[in-house]
């Protein structure tokens, strides 16, 4: 592992034991993060995004799914460490942020108790007066007016950005290296999202935190990641850097997807492009490559292997798809170019 | 806050001035003379009437429940003469049938049905939420299913008969406890332990059911929640996660339902006190339904009703303060 | 009233009473969700209207369809006031205006097959047979996409992009003229978001229908609306035709807005065109005095405070709420710049 990489994911696999049968969320993927960077994750309801967040903090319920591969973070190998090794980590190596700050602060304590909480966990040691002039300070940082007085008030006195402001305060309390972003303004207002996209990047040059973005709005891609993975199914369908994405992506997935924003970005009024049909069921997955009953350039060879992650083009990406590289690159460009 | 408070107040002494006049009208307007049931079965007609004028029973009906109303502040006196007597005040009539204003009848039952009422409120708390919390930290597991199987027969199965198949089986098949004979606790406190532990148990498990069943489903509902998820992302210790997350959430309910439920059985545990030979305040509320002690019957009617409205008023303000969301501004 | 105009609002207001004081426990605080909102929908056209949480436009929204009775104003449907229907005007007014909702998991009752979903406005209005009933609706399903053979299963068994289908299949069965969408693909993913609008235009152009269209995506409403209103704290800010509210934007909240959407294109990132609202939204129960967006406005002055500004029409028909809006307005009797 080079010296800046922080988070190392290998090969990790989830699946859940359901009554209706096994459902693999997250299959075979891989990926590192190095310190400072913003790592985008892409996909929409079921690509297994949300589970590998949670999977990073070994967050999954042990009962109901089966964790393999390796998450590395700090030395530390996450899904085989001792609970007290993992609830270390939680909080102070590795933070979250969630998507509905709504429902994400304990309804019952103060702001400022579920702030001073998540320090003192991790500096039992400390006094509560100091765990309180933290949390004033981490107040102000993410930019709650009047903290002095609204560190007394509970969460339902605030409005949604602000309460994510709060969340956020939670999760770098303790200056963790590794802030995962889950959703983190899908339930905001667009000036609300922006405003905390903003705070977030602020926060990452300061503290020096890498953050691994999951969201499935390609917008905040453009604007926040530096690397992006897009994926389908469960699987990882293509690593890139963030410009290699808009300029030249290289899976018919994202093709799609940039087809549809980019045709949604032009005001004349012609027919969007589209992906046909519906994103997966995890019960039942199409064999071979999970995206090929949708997929407009499939083949005999798409239902019958599932394609491996592959690199495409020049500029470092990687893509998983049967699909020769030179007609990856011609059908990106045009994908892009729309 | 305060005018929260306030309010809940005023509408509660509304509320138990309703409850005291349809209380009095319903059992004034009972086919029954009241006067006759005064004085036993072979009454002369003149001593029925003598008894209506000191009763008060000629007046109109306002007008008694008037004398009824006032007579809960100040007291109330009844006939003229020799044959005069008073109930001091807060007086709730006068029962023929035992010779003795019904304020002291109460107050000598009302503390059996209290003892009663706290063993098995502390008991059936205790049971039902540690059993609950069981059967969510194991769901689906065995415990789970025992717990299930208990809360159903709990909560199907009547007190008169479990109670009568305990009392059967312990006191008289087994012989290991004596028959039921109470003590108060100042006097003969073995005694006392002796005769009230069968009645708390049997009491405490089959209401416990229901609170299993709550303590479960509230715990398990939490532990769904966000909040809980990004206490657990925080680093939290289990225990911490149990007590200031799930716990916190879960027992908010049913506190205030188990004040409730606690009222209503201060209000005279009838079955109980029946079955084991209890002289509390529901034995002498069948006992006045039997000998139609009209004055008995109201009496412990406007207690139990106290009980249940102030308890409401309580546990309205419980609410506010243990769910912060509830706080009006 | 022509048959240019397919549905229109006057001066529509809607307060919603909450909170309580005294020992009676009397209302003490009004919502003013919406505050004099006037619009007019023309026959065969989309009317956006967008706007963040607590604008008040899914008020709006059911204000319109009647689900909810204004406190004051009018909606004029086919020349008639709608909110003085009761009874059976009511009931067949329901059948020129319908609705699409946005939630595609609850606006579907899962104990109705989809077959009854789709059926049952025209059995309730009775303008169908019993015989009949299932072609008409079959004939539905395969407009909007759905598999006829599906008629006979429930809601749970399709997804969310198909629900959605199944939800605007029902809105048509009456045959309406207008349609009111309250954030109809909000819910979607993105690729199934693309697949519902182009339905939607299609079946605008096949059966002449017009939409109000309720988003607060406006990449969505940019690209279906032909004339957009920006809605804040309960009244309209700015109107106009898509183009140029998009393009030129008049009013400083629709700039913002503007400004906040994330572009798909990572070359215009960290460009200092980004304008920074400050602040959280005023909470519609005590709006601020004079101009609503003056807390968060960098423009705002003592005028802003004191007198609110009202929504003018230049002569393009574009019309702005603003004392110092973005751009000069056109005078009326000169032509745009």
């Amino acid at each position: 592992m080079s010296p800046d990489v922080v988070l190392s994911v290998r090969n990790l696999s989830v699946v859940f034991h359901t009554p209706d049968g096994d459902v693999v969320a997250v299959n075979d993927v891989s990926f590192d993060l190095r310190s400072g960077e913003t790592l985008g994750i892409v996909g929409e309801s079921g690509s297994g995004k949300s589970v590998t967040a949670s999977s990073i903090m070994r967050l999954n319920n042990s009962n109901t799914a089966s964790t393999t591969g390796s998450i590395i973070v700090s030395g530390v190998d996450v899904l085989t460490a001792e609970e007290d090794e993992v609830r270390r980590i939680r909080g102070s190596e590795v933070a979250m942020i969630f998507q509905d700050p709504l429902s994400a602060l304990n309804p019952y304590y103060t702001v400022g108790k579920q702030i001073a909480e998540a320090y003192l966990v991790h500096h039992p040691k400390a006094s509560k007066s100091e765990a309180r002039l933290i949390t004033l300070e981490m107040l102000k940082k993410v930019g709650i007016p009047n903290p002095d007085k609204r560190i007394d008030e509970f969460p339902h006195q605030f409005s949604g950005g602000m309460r994510q402001r709060i969340v956020i305060a939670i999760a770098l309390i303790n200056n963790p290296k590794i802030l995962i972003a889950d959703e983190p303004t899908t339930a905001l207002d667009v000036t609300v999202q922006a405003q905390i996209l903003d705070l977030m990047k602020e926060l990452q040059t300061e503290f020096k935190m890498a953050i691994v973005l999951i969201t499935h709005d390609l917008g905040v891609i453009a604007e926040a990641a530096l690397d992006v993975l897009v994926m389908y199914g469960g699987r990882i369908v293509e690593r890139s850097t963030v410009e290699a994405l808009f300029s030249e992506p290289t899976h018919p997935y994202a093709w799609g997807l940039l087809g549809a924003v980019n045709s949604l970005g032009k005001s004349d009024r012609g027919a969007l492009v589209t992906i046909a049909g519906s994103p997966p069921s995890l019960i039942a997955l199409p064999t071979g490559c999970s995206f090929n009953p949708r997929c407009a350039y499939a083949t005999e060879i798409c239902t019958a292997e599932v394609p491996s992650l592959r690199e495409v083009g020049s500029q470092e990406s990687v893509s998983a798809c049967h699909l020769p590289d030179d007609q990856i690159l011609l059908l990106g460009r045009k994908a892009a170019s729309l | 806050m305060f005018m929260f408070i306030l309010r809940r107040v005023f509408f509660a002494l509304v509320l138990l001035l309703a409850v005291s006049f349809f209380t009095y009208m319903l059992f004034a307007m009972l086919p029954s003379d009241p006067a006759a049931l005064t004085c036993g079965k072979n009454c002369k007609p003149d001593v029925i009437a003598a008894n209506r004028i000191r009763l008060g029973y000629d007046k109109s009906l306002i007008e008694q429940y008037w004398l009824f109303l006032k007579g809960i502040f100040v007291g109330r006196d009844y006939g003229t003469g020799a044959a005069a007597f008073s109930c001091g005040a807060p007086s709730l009539g006068y029962s023929f049938g035992q010779h003795e204003c019904v304020t002291t009848l109460i107050t000598q039952t009302f503390p059996v049905t209290a003892y009663l009422s706290i063993g098995a409120f502390i008991l059936w708390m205790l049971i039902g939420i540690s059993s609950g919390a069981v059967a969510a930290l194991n769901k689906g597991k065995w415990q789970d299913r025992a717990a299930s199987i208990f809360t159903s027969i709990g909560v199907s199965l009547p007190t008169f008969y479990i109670g009568l198949l305990v009392l059967f089986s312990v006191v008289i098949w087994l012989r290991i406890l004596p028959f039921p004979s109470y003590e108060s606790p100042f006097v003969d406190f073995p005694t006392f332990l002796r005769t009230m532990i069968l009645p708390w148990l049997v009491l405490a498990v089959l209401s416990a059911a229901s609170y299993t069943r709550l303590t479960r489903n509230g715990m398990l509902e939490a532990m769904n929640e966000d909040f809980v998820r990004l206490g657990v992302a925080k680093g939290l210790t289990t225990k911490i996660i149990l007590r200031r997350y799930v716990m916190r959430q879960a027992l908010v309910p049913i506190v205030t339902i188990a004040g409730l439920d606690f009222a209503g059985l201060l209000g005279g545990a009838i079955i109980t006190e029946s079955v084991f030979s209890l002289p509390g305040m529901g034995k002498m509320s069948i006992r006045a339904v039997v000998e139609s002690d009209l004055p008995v019957l109201v009496g412990t009617t406007m207690v139990a009703a106290v009980f249940i409205v102030v308890a409401n008023v309580l546990v309205d303000i419980a609410y506010g303060y243990l769910d912060p969301r509830v706080r009006v501004k | 009233m022509s048959n240019d105009i397919a549905l229109q609002a006057v001066d529509l207001v809607k307060h919603f009473s909450t909170g309580s004081s005294g020992v009676l426990g009397r209302a003490t605080s009004i919502v003013q969700a919406v505050d004099g909102v006037s619009f007019t929908l023309p026959t065969g056209k989309t009317l956006g209207i967008v706007g963040e949480s607590g604008c008040g436009k899914s008020t709006l929204a059911r204000l319109v369809t009647r689900l909810i009775d204004p406190s004051a104003g009018s909606v004029i449907l086919d020349g008639v006031d709608i909110t003085t229907l009761s009874g059976k005007s009511l009931r067949e007014m329901r059948r020129k205006l319908q609705m699409i909702f946005q939630d595609p998991y609850s606006s579907l009752n899962p104990r109705h097959s989809i077959g009854q979903i789709i059926g049952d406005p025209m059995r309730i209005q009775g303008i169908v047979t019993k015989s009949g009933e299932k072609a008409e609706v079959q004939d539905l399903m395969q407009r909007v996409g759905l598999n006829p053979e599906h008629y006979n299963r429930y809601p749970h068994e399709f997804s969310g992009g198909q629900r959605q289908r199944i939800g605007i299949a029902r809105a048509l069965s009456l045959r309406p003229s207008v349609i009111v969408a309250d954030e109809p693909v909000s819910a979607l993913d993105v690729s199934i978001q693309a697949q519902i609008l182009n339905l939607l235009e299609n079946l605008q152009k096949d059966l002449g229908l017009s939409f109000v269209f309720i988003a607060h995506d406006l990449s969505v409403v940019r690209h279906i609306a032909d004339q957009v209103a920006v809605m804040y704290l309960g009244k309209i800010v700015e109107v106009g035709d898509s183009a140029t509210v998009y393009n030129r934007p008049a009013h400083p909240y629709t700039k913002a807005l503007l400004s906040a959407v994330p572009v798909a294109n990572p070359s215009l990132r960290n460009s200092d065109k980004r304008i920074r609202l400050v602040g959280d939204v005023p909470s519609p129960i005590d709006p601020p005095s004079g101009c609503r967006f003056r807390t968060r406005c960098w423009k705002a002055t003592d005028l802003c405070a004191s007198v609110e500004p009202p929504l003018q029409a230049d002569s393009t028909g574009r019309a702005v709420a603003c004392h110092f809006p973005e751009e000069a307005p056109v005078a009326i009797g000169q032509s745009p710049q």
